[in-house]
């Protein structure tokens, strides 16, 4: 084995060798330091951030004899997961306090699940992939059950559990096919396989739909989207703004690299198929939130509509569709850390902010939270100026490029449809009086700043997007 | 000394900045508040003022440009500059403004800052419209304007407000999304947002008929066209008067711009093959939502109505000059057939603004928009029944007044294109002075019935705030109605070239 390039894991060794230390710590010693945890996994945050920042390599280098890539997509998307991660961390604080679930298996949890993210956006190699995508998922699933004595959120993880699991198995299965076809597992030679064109197709496709299957499932595409309205909804929210951030920046990655590195050259049928996927998840989602009551069911059903945007940018298969989908994805997590960040923000010890309702009239009584929920809010309908609209505007861009019009005639009309609910939470907080007693709340400094930060990047990314466009740009060139 | 200025972009940002400042003073001090606002305003307005009188009247070329790259990698530019066409509308604009705050002085008590903040931030975004030479710049400031006015209705307006403010919102979105895909569209051929390369850009039939269908969808709406008229009788009943006024004189009139900046010039051989199609909509919106508006009890909904088939002229002025060229080979007619439509444009922001404001000032009065309250309404109000026949009659096209000059132009620029087009647009002159004058008979007019007594007698006239407002409106109104000609100068040489420009085919 060739160790020579070990220092480009130093982020991934330094994050697990980090989580383990918390564990130990916390569990000596969590009575005399109160929320050492929390402090140390910031830390490591940061750390992994520096560790990341420093290490500049020109050239993409596949290391640890082909199962580990280094380039500059791998690069951007840990270094803004890094960020990702720490903003939730920021945001569930207080919230896990007044739940009396602010321990260290929540941070070690969330840090073992990072390490899979980092996983899967550097593997190059079926086996690491998918070893990623199962640290990811198992941590997942143990965090949405950590609230022990709510039905809702056992049965949450149970349906995750066993939907996930399938999925994973799905997945398995046609990597399995790939590989009994291609005889390697290694994504550069399976490309330079199936290019040669020697392999019956037929087989190929069928590999290729079981892997697709897999990532819709983990994608939450329709239509392999069921579980994930229950899990939002019955996760603690603080999990939930997790599961609807950072993991989904892992889940383009992990596109990219099945899709686009190992079966590449057969885009024409993947295609077809994510055109398929992507048409669906539009219209349902965005259809069926209206319907919602629940905010967090809500938010989810728009998380499938995005989706579908997502992979309009990617079966463009260009590279600027690439890119397209990257800054989509990017744009998204930033919209759902605001979401469920003032969502986590509104709920109080003993009160869970979950219903529509509970945004009336918060203008009256917040009126600068009011101001970020709409900024984010009008962003995920994507009204300009808001960052969602330029999101938007670059997937549609490369859509209308390739030449498929009425692809993008569709997803405007449903972006449509989809803007009447994000309307409807505008609605509640500007043109309705609040309810009798909901308090005025003083979230702590640093949530404030956060949140604050959150809302004008938004705002002020959306004025001036170029520098986020040309990162995306960039990483995949 | 104005010639260094960025006078469009402060045009744009003043206001948008002044907002925002008015947003910081403190909410309690509202006579500050509002003194702020009206400072904005009118430094606005005299910003705006240099356009004027520093124009070139000899050239089509866009004056007072700026061009900054904004994002290069998509070849989008901050690219602003002004014509005939643009310049008076973006002047409209910042005077509609300061009467908007002027009339929200005593009347908004609800959270002033708030309401004062989104017309400001409303009318840089609306200058950016008019002075946007680029397609995502424009789509930008075209979209964005919607979430101030969607607050606008739904914080400030009546008991339907939600209904309307979402209507609005999201029946003007529908239109604006395949705007955006039209434009996308072009970008593909031109590889940059440049509108005035869109205008070059040779385009097959087919693809010309899809980019105008497009347009035509969100211009249609914002103007209101029959049938796509009615978020708007909805959105003027509720919003409050300051919204009405902003949505009749200006928001309408960036649809029927985007007819002269997109869709005729980008498209010239599809306006060319759709001109039946368009002056028929024009038509159906001038004589039957004439009709419409002669049956309405509430007068906010009248002058809604009203306004939609007024603007019909602007469409009709717009599509006859096809028509025209292809009876009579020559220009002038369908040249007048623009001019008219444009100076109808300007005028009608003017007195449909005048109309809401006066209808504004009763319903502070006794809060009721419905005709059969009032009656009698001069014997205790003199000053304010002067004014509302005065812009009632400017409404009705009386000669003399702004309202006579545009339909005139239009009418007589018809009669070149097809006997019978005039005479249904001519004919309904009739039926606008009926619904007009017969709305004012029966508030104005007439004794005061002893019922009313409590009500209607114990009316107090306009306070000089009002008056000032109806004035300087009155005098407008009155000034290019008996001297267009500077109007008119200013926009011949940049309608000449748009006319030469549509008969050039620049189809493949």
């Amino acid at each position: 084995m060739n160790l020579a390039n070990l220092h480009l894991l130093l982020p991934e060794i330094f994050v697990l060798s980090m989580a383990c230390v918390i564990l130990l710590v916390d569990a000596y010693w969590r009575k005399c330091l109160h929320g050492i945890a929390y402090q140390l996994s910031q830390a490591t945050l940061v750390g992994a951030l520096l560790f990341t920042a420093f290490i500049s390599v020109k050239e993409p280098v596949i290391a640890l004899s082909g199962t580990f890539v280094w380039d500059s997509m791998a690069k951007v998307l840990k270094l803004f997961i890094y960020v990702i991660t720490f903003t939730v961390f920021l945001y569930s604080r207080q919230y896990l306090i007044d739940r009396n679930l602010f321990k260290g298996e929540f941070f070690v949890l969330g840090l073992f699940a990072m390490a899979g993210m980092m996983v899967m956006v550097s593997a190059h190699h079926f086996l690491t992939l998918y070893l990623g995508l199962e640290l990811l998922s198992l941590s997942l699933y143990a965090m949405v059950a950590m609230h022990r004595d709510s039905a809702q959120a056992s049965e949450a993880a149970m349906k995750y559990f066993v939907l996930g699991a399938l999925a994973s198995g799905m997945l398995l299965y046609g990597m399995s096919i790939i590989y009994g076809l291609t005889g390697s597992l290694d994504l550069t030679t399976i490309a330079g396989v199936i290019a040669e064109n020697k392999i019956e197709p037929m087989l190929l496709k069928f590999g290729l739909v079981f892997i697709l299957i897999g990532l819709a499932f983990k994608l939450g595409a329709v239509p392999f989207h069921m579980w994930l309205p229950d899990v939002y909804q019955g996760a603690p929210t603080a999990v939930t703004l997790f599961i609807s951030s950072a993991p989904k920046l892992a889940a383009f990655a992990m596109l990219m690299r099945l899709l686009v590195e190992g079966l590449g050259s057969l885009n024409v049928d993947w295609q077809g198929m994510l055109l398929f996927l992507s048409v669906l998840s539009m219209a349902l989602g965005n259809i069926v939130a209206i319907a919602q009551t629940n905010v967090k069911r809500m938010l989810a059903y728009s998380t499938i509509s995005h989706v579908g945007f997502l992979l309009l940018g990617m079966l463009t298969a260009k590279e600027a569709g690439y890119a397209a989908a990257m800054f989509y994805t990017m744009v998204y997590t930033l919209m759902s850390l605001g979401a469920f960040g003032l969502l986590l923000l509104l709920s109080h010890a003993g009160f869970e902010a979950e219903n529509l309702n509970d945004f009336k009239g918060l203008n009256r009584r917040q009126p600068w939270y009011a101001l970020i929920m709409m900024i984010v809010v009008l962003s995920m309908a994507g009204v300009p100026p808001m960052l969602g609209f330029w999101a938007k505007w670059s997937v549609l861009s490369q859509v209308v490029a390739g030449g498929f019009m009425w692809l993008a005639v569709l997803a405007v009309l449903f972006s449509v449809i989809g803007a009447f609910y994000y309307l409807r939470i505008i609605k509640l907080m500007y043109f309705d009086a609040p309810t009798d007693n909901a308090p005025v709340l003083k979230p702590s400094a640093d949530i404030h700043w956060a949140l604050t930060l959150n809302g004008m990047v938004i705002l002020v990314l959306g004025v001036l997007p170029e520098s986020l466009m040309t990162v995306c740009r960039v990483a995949l060139s | 000394m104005f010639a260094e200025l960025p006078l469009l972009s402060l045009l744009i940002w003043l206001p948008i900045l002044g907002g925002i400042w008015v947003l910081m003073v403190n909410p309690e001090n509202q006579s500050t508040l509002r003194t702020a606002a009206l400072a904005v305003s009118l430094v606005t307005f005299v910003l705006s003022l240099p356009l004027f009188f520093g124009f070139d009247i000899t050239t089509a070329a866009m004056q007072f440009s700026e061009l900054k790259p904004w994002i290069p990698m998509f070849g989008i530019n901050y690219h602003l500059g002004v014509d005939g066409i643009s310049m008076p509308l973006i002047i409209l604009t910042s005077f509609i403004t300061i009467i908007v705050v002027l009339a929200a002085w005593q009347v908004i008590q609800d959270r002033p800052a708030h309401y004062l903040a989104a017309f400001l931030i409303m009318e840089g975004l609306m200058n950016g419209v008019f002075a946007a030479l680029d397609g995502m710049l424009f789509y930008l400031l075209w979209e964005a304007m919607l979430i101030p006015m969607f607050i606008i209705i739904g914080v400030w307006g009546g008991p339907r407000r939600v209904y309307a403010a979402v209507k609005f919102f999201l029946y003007t979105f529908l239109g604006s999304v395949l705007m955006l895909v039209a434009l996308l569209y072009l970008y593909s051929h031109t590889h940059n947002f440049s509108i005035l390369d869109f205008h070059t850009v040779p385009l097959t039939m087919e693809a010309q008929m899809w980019i105008f269908v497009a347009f035509l969808l969100a211009f249609a709406v914002k103007v209101p066209m029959w049938p796509v008229h009615t978020w708007l009788p909805d959105a003027h009943v509720e919003a409050p008067t300051g919204g009405s006024v902003i949505l009749a004189a200006i928001m309408l009139k960036m649809g029927t711009y985007g007819f002269l900046r997109f869709s005729l010039p980008i498209a010239p051989d599809a306006s060319h093959a759709m001109d039946g199609f368009m002056i028929a909509l024009s038509l159906i919106a001038i004589v039957y939502i004439s009709f419409v508006a002669l049956i309405q009890s509430d007068m906010k909904k009248l002058v809604a109505y009203s306004s939609i088939s007024h603007m019909g002229f602007v469409t009709l002025g717009f599509f006859i000059p096809f028509m025209i060229v292809q009876n009579t080979g020559a220009t002038d007619a369908a040249m007048m057939g623009i001019e008219g439509a444009m100076v109808q444009m300007i005028s009608h922001g003017f007195i449909s603004g005048a109309m809401f404001l006066a209808i504004g000032v009763l319903y502070d009065r006794l809060h009721s928009r419905d005709i059969a309250t009032y009656g009698g309404v001069g014997h205790v109000m003199p000053k304010f029944a002067l004014f509302a026949v005065f812009f009632a009659m400017a409404n009705a096209g009386l000669p003399g007044t702004s309202g006579f000059v545009g339909e005139f132009m239009v009418i007589l620029s018809s009669f070149a294109a097809n006997f019978w087009i005039a005479f249904f647009a001519a004919v309904t002159l009739i039926v606008g002075a009926a619904y007009t004058l017969w709305m004012i008979k029966r508030v104005v007019f007439g004794e005061i019935t002893p019922q009313k007594q409590s009500t209607v007698g114990q009316l107090v006239d306009m306070n000089p705030r009002e008056t000032l407002i109806m004035v300087s409106l009155a005098a407008m109104v009155l000034l290019f109605g008996l001297w267009p000609a500077p109007l008119l100068d200013v926009m011949h040489v940049t309608v000449e070239n748009l006319v030469n420009h549509l008969l050039q085919s620049k189809a493949l």
